[in-house]
């Protein structure tokens, strides 16, 4: 028996890297200190799996040697006009990295799952820049949290007890040095632990922000409430927020996917720019997958470009809502789909599933999913942070080392070596 | 069967966390992602209790789930379906020149649905695709 400390968790984008595995013949049989989520992937990660390669004959798929399965995937790849390669935010900075080689390669457009999610975030950052640090500085120093159209008690479980809330840091010890604030439009059960809870309607962030910084520059709002909140209300929260020392807005999905989208973070961005001139403010987004990060500072740091980057010119270009998979799905233009640690048929749009049944689809991943019911070629890959190592990038943009804790299966390769393999045959066969 | 107006939104949970780690073809994921979390007033408006079939139809399509009182009330008037193939059938695809379709925020409209079954992952699929 052996226990392995400080294993950083491969689920949600708070990487918690004080994990302890204990492993025994091989398998994983103990798992301290990770939420509920996480506990459930470091023992569940060898249920549902698929030991073999498959590909698609006469409508059905079949198992497959896996060059057999590598062949097939490069005829699609190099057979297409416009393929896109999408994913990439479950895996590896090492495989996004081959990934955006193979895309460059193929004359295609790799998109990460920060398309639908935190894309339009990074849009507005683009526009109107952030002011934004790492984890350390929370915890040590913020007296003042907001947590905006996100529910982490849900969705990212150790983020309070492990950042801000009741995290012991330097300056601020306990839940007892901090002022937690909630906007959300349902009382959540983050909601539910704040000290202030801001219920707001739906799809009116927009307006919401708007007399939040109306407030905070002492402007008189005109109306006798906003977003469903009364006025008095929000000069309360002016206060508030003006009233920290410290203070740091974690903002959700609940901003990037209702009305407004990226010009809801606009407002937010500047909000806490107005927010400086009375006190220190920062803004950070709450990043979903263990490393939807990486996949933005991989794609950025090669390209240029964070997501949605098209090679159809044979140079890079971004333009969402024209080199975004969705709206390339939704207009049917490409012919081929590579996909990699995700699973677009349980995620998408039914109007982008449409388009990705009537195209060869090749799926790289450690799970059989909604979208290897649809696929040609099937490859099941390792789990990095499982059974192969790799750099993550956490929400806050500070790099970590995934372990390998257990060997994969026999036969069973790491994303980043599927992914190089595949790319090596392609380029033999164009010499 | 009394139909309600309400706004949809989509998103994470723990279910749905955990769900997707036993694998997305488990009986644990769709017992917590096949699901429409609703308010107790609005449970009671419609004439449901809680665990009852629930149809919610959107502009863009209709969907059958199980309709669960809400862990996350109050919040009358707003549904919530957790992020999955299910909640899918139902969201907008259009995503206003960002990339991003619209997964909360969307008007939708809610019945009772006791003679209706909740169709498992694969027959789901299977009938986006043959709707095509
Ligand atoms: S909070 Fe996220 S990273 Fe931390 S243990 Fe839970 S799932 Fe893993």
């Amino acid at each position: 028996m052996e226990v392995i400390q400080n294993v950083v968790c491969p689920f949600c984008g708070c990487c918690c890297d004080d994990i302890e595995v204990t492993i025994d013949s091989g398998k994983i049989t103990g798992v301290k200190n990770a939420c509920a989520i996480g506990m459930t992937k470091f023992l569940h990660y060898g249920d549902e799996r698929n030991s073999s390669p498959m590909v698609r004959k006469n409508g059905e798929l079949f198992k497959t040697t896996f060059d057999m399965a590598v062949e097939k995937t490069v005829e699609i790849l190099t057979n297409a006009k416009y393929p896109i390669l999408y994913g990439w935010s479950s895996t590896s900075c090492e495989a996004q990295k081959v990934g955006v080689e193979l895309a460059e390669e193929v004359g295609g457009v790799i998109d990460n799952t920060s398309s639908v999610c935190h894309g339009p975030s990074i849009e507005a950052v683009q526009d109107i820049g952030e002011s934004t640090c790492t984890f350390g500085e929370v915890k040590h120093r913020a007296d003042l949290v907001v947590y905006w159209g996100c529910n982490p008690v849900q969705a990212h479980m150790r983020h309070l007890l492990r950042y801000s809330a009741s995290c012991v840091g330097k300056f601020r010890k306990g839940r007892a040095d901090r002022i937690i604030v909630v906007v959300d439009v349902r009382n959540s059960s983050t909601a539910k632990l704040a000290d202030h809870f801001i219920q707001i309607e739906p799809n009116q962030d927009y307006e919401f922000i708007s007399a939040l910084r109306m407030a905070i520059r002492m402007e008189e709002i005109e109306q006798d409430s906003v977003a469903g909140v009364p006025v008095e209300k929000i000069e309360e929260l002016a206060d508030i927020l003006i009233g920290c020392q410290f203070g740091i807005i974690f903002f959700g999905l609940g901003l990037t996917m209702s009305a407004g989208k990226n010009r809801n973070i606009d407002a937010a961005l500047s909000l806490v720019r107005d927010l400086n001139s009375r006190t220190k403010f920062l803004i950070m987004p709450m990043r979903g997958h263990f490393n939807v990060t990486g996949a933005n500072k991989v794609s950025a740091w090669q390209t240029g470009y964070p997501f949605a980057v098209d090679f159809s010119q044979g140079y890079p270009r971004y333009n969402p809502g024209d080199t975004s998979v969705i709206d390339i799905l939704n207009r049917g233009e490409c012919d081929a789909a590579l996909i990699v640690a995700s699973d677009p048929v349980a995620h998408f749009p039914q109007q982008a599933v449409k388009t990705l049944a009537s195209i060869p689809v090749i799926v790289i991943d450690p799970h059989l999913n909604a979208t290897s019911l649809l696929a040609e070629v099937v490859i099941p890959s390792a789990f990095v942070g499982i059974e192969a190592e790799g750099i993550v990038y956490r929400m806050d943009g500070v790099p970590l080392i995934l372990k390998k804790l257990v060997e994969p299966s026999n036969g069973i390769h790491s994303d980043e070596a599927i992914l190089r393999m595949i790319l090596t045959q392609i380029r033999k066969r164009r010499g | 069967m009394p139909k309600l107006k309400v706004v949809l939104i989509t998103g994470r949970s723990i279910g749905q966390g955990q769900g997707k780690e036993y694998g997305k073809f488990s009986e644990k994921y769709k017992e917590n992602v096949a699901v429409c979390e609703i308010d107790s007033s609005d449970l009671t408006k419609i004439g449901i209790t809680s665990g009852q079939h629930v149809k919610v139809t959107t502009y863009h399509g209709s969907v059958v789930v199980k309709g669960v009182k809400s862990t996350q009330e109050p919040h009358p008037g707003i549904i919530f379906i957790p992020c999955g193939p299910w909640a899918n059938a139902v969201i907008c695809p259009k995503t206003h020149g960002t990339g991003m379709p619209s997964l909360k925020g969307i008007p939708a409209e809610i019945e009772p649905a006791p003679e209706e079954k909740v169709l498992g992952l694969r027959e789901l699929v299977t009938q986006t695709l043959r709707e095509g």
